[in-house]
C-alpha cells in the first residue's frame, strides 16, 4: 500500500457476492497498479468471472468497495456508465454484434458515446484492425470470419474506446487450438505496449511470459498471489500446487 | 403423379367454368364498387396519385437494389398490365398504362444509381402518409378537399384497414414489449394488464366497443369518423399481439449481446436500439408477418359494424337485381382478390427474411 493513489487504478476492498443463498466472491482484496498485467486462474466456478465482470459490475457486488480510476462503483447509473467507457473487456463467447460488420462494431460505441465524427472512428477503428492483423476483415460480418480473428475484432471493438483498463475473461478457450496463438499474440503486444489488464486465462505460457503478476482463485477467494517465478516454481499454497499439476502435466504445449 | 392428376381433376372444371361459364358482368360493372366503395368521383384522381407515387418508388428499388425488389416489381407490372387487358373503362385503362409505364421508367432511371438508396427510403416512409393525406384530404389543403372516412369502402378500405392498423400497431407493439420487461413496476404491470385484456377480447367485441360504446363515453361534441373508430380499434388490438410476437424475439436474445453493449458504455436506450431490436426484430419477422396477414383477413368482420369493406360491398352486389344469384362469380372474384394480397404479403415476409439475413449465417 505504498504506492501513491494515482498509481493504483482498480482497489478492491473486502469484495462480497452473492447469487441468492450462494456465497460466490468472499471478500477479494485486490489493487492493480497502472501499466500492471494481472493473469488470474483457478478452478471452475471458483469465481473468476463473476469477479472480473464486477469490476465493470455486469455484476453487483453487495458488500465492500470496488473504485476503478479513482470512482467508485455503486448504483449510480452514471459511475457505472463512466467507468465502463474506460474498461474494455473480451469475452469467451466473443459478443460480437452479429447484425453488424466489423466496422460497425467497433465504430458504434465511439461513435455514439464519445461522440467521435464517424470518419475519426473509422480511422482509429481501421488503424486497431491493422494492429490485430485484420484490416481486410472491415466490412465483413462476424459470422463469415474465423473464431481468431472475430477475438481480435473484439479486442479491436474494446480498444476503439481508447480505455484505461482491459478486461479479458477466457479470450482464447472457445477457440480451436491453431487460432489460440493469433489472438495471444494480440495480447502481448497490448502488454507490452503498457495497457492495465486483468486477465482470466488459464495459457501459463502467456502468463509466464507477460504477467506481472498471478492469482490463484479458489472458492471465491484469493488463495495466492505473486510474480510468475513465484506461482510457477515455489508455490506456497497446496492447492495451488495442486491445481498447477492437474493444468500443467497433461497439456504442456509451449 | 396423383397429385397433379387429382389437381387436373379440379382443376378443369374450375377453369371452364371461369372462362366459358361464369358471367363476369357483375364484377366489371360493380369494379369501382368493389374497389373503392362510395369514394367520390371527383376525388378519384388522388387515388391514382397514389399509385403512380407507388408505382415511382417500386421502379426505383427494382432500379438501385435489383434482384432483391425484381420480383415484387414485377407482380405489380403483371397486375397492372392485366388491369390494362381487362374491359375496365377506358379512362382506368389508360391510367394502367402510365403506371406502368412510370414503374418501367422508374427503374431505368435508378439503375446503377446507388446514390438513390436514401431517396428511395424516404419513398417508402412517405408512401402511407402521403396516401392517406391524399385520400383523406384536409380542409386546409389545396386541391384535397376532404372526404370522410367512412365513404372509404370496397378495397381501398381493407388495405387502408389493414396497413394502417399494422403499421401503427407495430410501434406501439414494440413499446409494450419493452415496457413489459422494465424495472418499474408500474410500467411493467401496466404493460402486461394491457397485452393481456386485449388478448382476452375477441376482436368482434373490439368492433362493436369501437363502434356503439366508444360514442356513449365521448362528450357530444366530439365525433369521430367510424371509420377512424375501427382503426383505433383495430390498432389497440393489433398491438398486443404484435407485443408478444416481439417478446418471443426479446427473449430470445442472449444476455451477452445485452452484456456486450454495455461494457462498451452503452447505454439501455443506445442499447435496444441499436444492437437488441434489430436482431430481435429480425428473429420474429414471420411472426410480425403472420399477424399481419392475419389482421388484413379479419378486416372482413369490420363488415358487421356496417363499414363496407371488400366482403359487404360483394354482398351487397348480390342484392342488385340485374345481378341476383351471381354469387359464384363473386365470391370467386373475392378470393382471388384476399387470396392474392395474402400470398403477396407473404411472399413479401420470405423476401424480407432473407434480404436481412445477411450476415447472420
Ligand atoms: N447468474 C448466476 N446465478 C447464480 N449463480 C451463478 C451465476 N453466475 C455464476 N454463478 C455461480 O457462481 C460461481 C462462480 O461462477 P464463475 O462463472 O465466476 O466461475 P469461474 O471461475 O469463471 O468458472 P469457469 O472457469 O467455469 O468460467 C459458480 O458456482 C456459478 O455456478
Ligand atoms: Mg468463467
Amino acid at each position: 500500500m505504498s504506492a501513491p493513489a494515482s498509481d493504483i487504478i482498480i482497489e478492491c476492498r473486502d469484495v462480497h457476492k452473492w447469487f441468492g443463498h450462494f456465497h460466490a466472491l468472499k471478500g477479494i482484496n485486490l489493487t492493480v497498479k497502472r501499466g500492471e498485467v494481472v493473469v488470474i486462474f483457478g478452478p471452475s466456478g471458483s469465481g473468476k468471472s463473476t469477479f472480473i465482470r464486477a469490476l465493470n459490475r455486469l455484476e453487483e457486488h453487495q458488500r465492500g468497495q470496488i473504485i476503478v480510476d479513482g470512482i467508485e462503483l455503486s448504483n449510480d447509473v452514471r459511475h457505472i456508465e463512466a467507468v465502463r467507457s474506460e474498461i474494455g473487456i473480451v469475452f469467451q463467447q466473443f459478443n460480437l454484434f452479429p447484425h453488424l460488420t466489423v466496422m460497425q462494431n467497433i465504430t458504434l460505441a465511439p461513435i455514439w458515446v464519445r461522440r467521435w465524427p464517424k470518419s475519426k472512428a473509422e480511422a482509429t477503428a481501421m488503424e486497431l484492425l491493422e494492429r490485430m492483423g485484420i484490416p481486410e476483415q472491415a466490412h465483413k460480418f462476424p459470422g463469415q470470419l474465423s473464431g481468431g480473428q472475430q477475438q481480435r475484432v473484439a479486442i479491436a471493438r474494446a480498444l476503439a474506446m481508447q480505455p484505461k483498463i482491459m478486461l479479458f475473461d477466457e479470450p482464447t478457450s472457445a477457440l480451436d487450438p491453431e487460432m489460440i496463438k493469433e489472438v495471444l499474440d494480440a495480447m502481448k503486444a497490448l502488454a507490452r505496449s503498457g495497457m492495465t489488464m486483468v486477465v482470466v486465462s488459464h495459457e501459463m505460457g502467456f502468463a509466464r511470459e507477460v504477467a506481472d503478476r498471478m492469482i490463484f482463485f479458489d472458492v471465491g477467494m484469493i488463495v495466492e498471489e505473486g510474480s510468475p517465478e513465484q506461482i510457477f516454481s515455489a508455490p506456497q499454497q497446496e492447492r495451488t500446487k495442486l491445481f498447477l499439476s492437474q493444468i500443467l502435466s497433461p497439456r504442456r504445449m509451449n | 403423379m396423383l397429385a397433379a392428376w387429382l389437381v387436373y381433376l379440379i382443376l378443369r372444371p374450375a377453369l371452364t367454368w371461369v372462362f366459358t361459364q361464369a358471367e363476369w358482368q357483375v364484377i366489371v360493372t360493380n369494379f369501382r364498387l368493389f374497389m373503392r366503395g362510395q369514394y367520390p368521383d371527383e376525388a378519384v384522381w388522388r387515388l391514382w396519385v397514389g399509385i403512380y407515387f407507388l408505382a415511382l418508388v417500386m421502379g426505383m428499388s427494382w432500379g438501385v437494389w435489383g434482384q432483391a425488389a425484381r420480383t415484387f416489381a414485377a407482380l405489380f407490372g403483371a397486375a397492372a398490365l392485366l388491369f390494362v387487358l381487362l374491359p375496365f373503362s377506358l379512362n382506368a385503362r389508360l391510367n394502367w398504362v402510365g403506371v406502368l409505364i412510370t414503374l418501367v421508367a422508374a427503374m431505368l432511371l435508378a439503375r446503377n444509381r446507388a446514390a438513390l438508396k436514401p431517396w428511395v427510403i424516404l419513398g417508402w416512409v412517405i408512401l402511407l402518409p402521403l396516401t392517406i393525406v391524399l385520400t383523406a384530404g384536409a380542409a386546409w389543403l389545396p386541391f384535397l378537399s376532404p372526404v370522410a372516412p367512412r365513404l372509404w369502402g370496397g378495397l381501398l378500405l381493407t388495405l387502408m384497414l389493414t396497413i394502417i392498423g399494422n403499421t401503427l400497431a407495430l410501434p406501439l407493439g414494440i413499446l409494450l414489449a419493452l415496457g413489459r420487461r422494465s424495472s418499474l413496476p408500474a410500467i411493467k404491470s401496466f404493460c402486461i394488464g394491457y397485452i393481456e385484456l386485449w388478448r382476452g377480447v375477441p376482436l368482434v367485441t373490439v368492433l362493436f366497443m369501437a363502434q356503439i360504446m366508444l360514442p356513449l363515453f365521448l362528450p357530444a361534441e366530439i365525433r369521430v369518423d367510424p371509420v377512424v373508430r375501427v382503426i383505433i380499434g383495430l390498432t389497440l388490438f393489433e398491438a398486443a399481439y404484435q407485443a408478444e410476437n416481439v417478446r418471443g424475439g426479446l427473449q430470445a436474445m442472449p444476455r451477452g449481446q445485452f452484456e456486450a453493449a454495455y461494457a462498451l458504455g452503452l447505454n439501455g436506450v443506445l442499447t435496444m436500439l441499436f444492437i437488441i431490436l434489430p436482431q430481435a426484430l429480425r428473429l420474429v419477422i414471420p411472426a410480425l408477418l403472420n399477424s399481419f396477414i392475419s389482421l388484413f383477413k379479419d378486416t372482413t368482420l369490420v363488415a358487421i359494424v356496417g363499414l363496407f369493406d371488400l366482403l359487404l360491398i360483394g354482398k351487397t352486389t348480390l342484392a342488385q337485381p340485374d345481378f341476383l344469384g351471381k354469387y359464384r362469380e363473386v365470391y370467386a372474384f373475392l378470393f382471388v382478390v384476399y387470396w392474392a394480397f395474402s400470398m403477396m404479403f407473404s411472399y413479401a415476409s420470405q423476401r424480407l427474411e432473407k434480404t436481412l439475413g445477411v450476415g447472420t449465417r
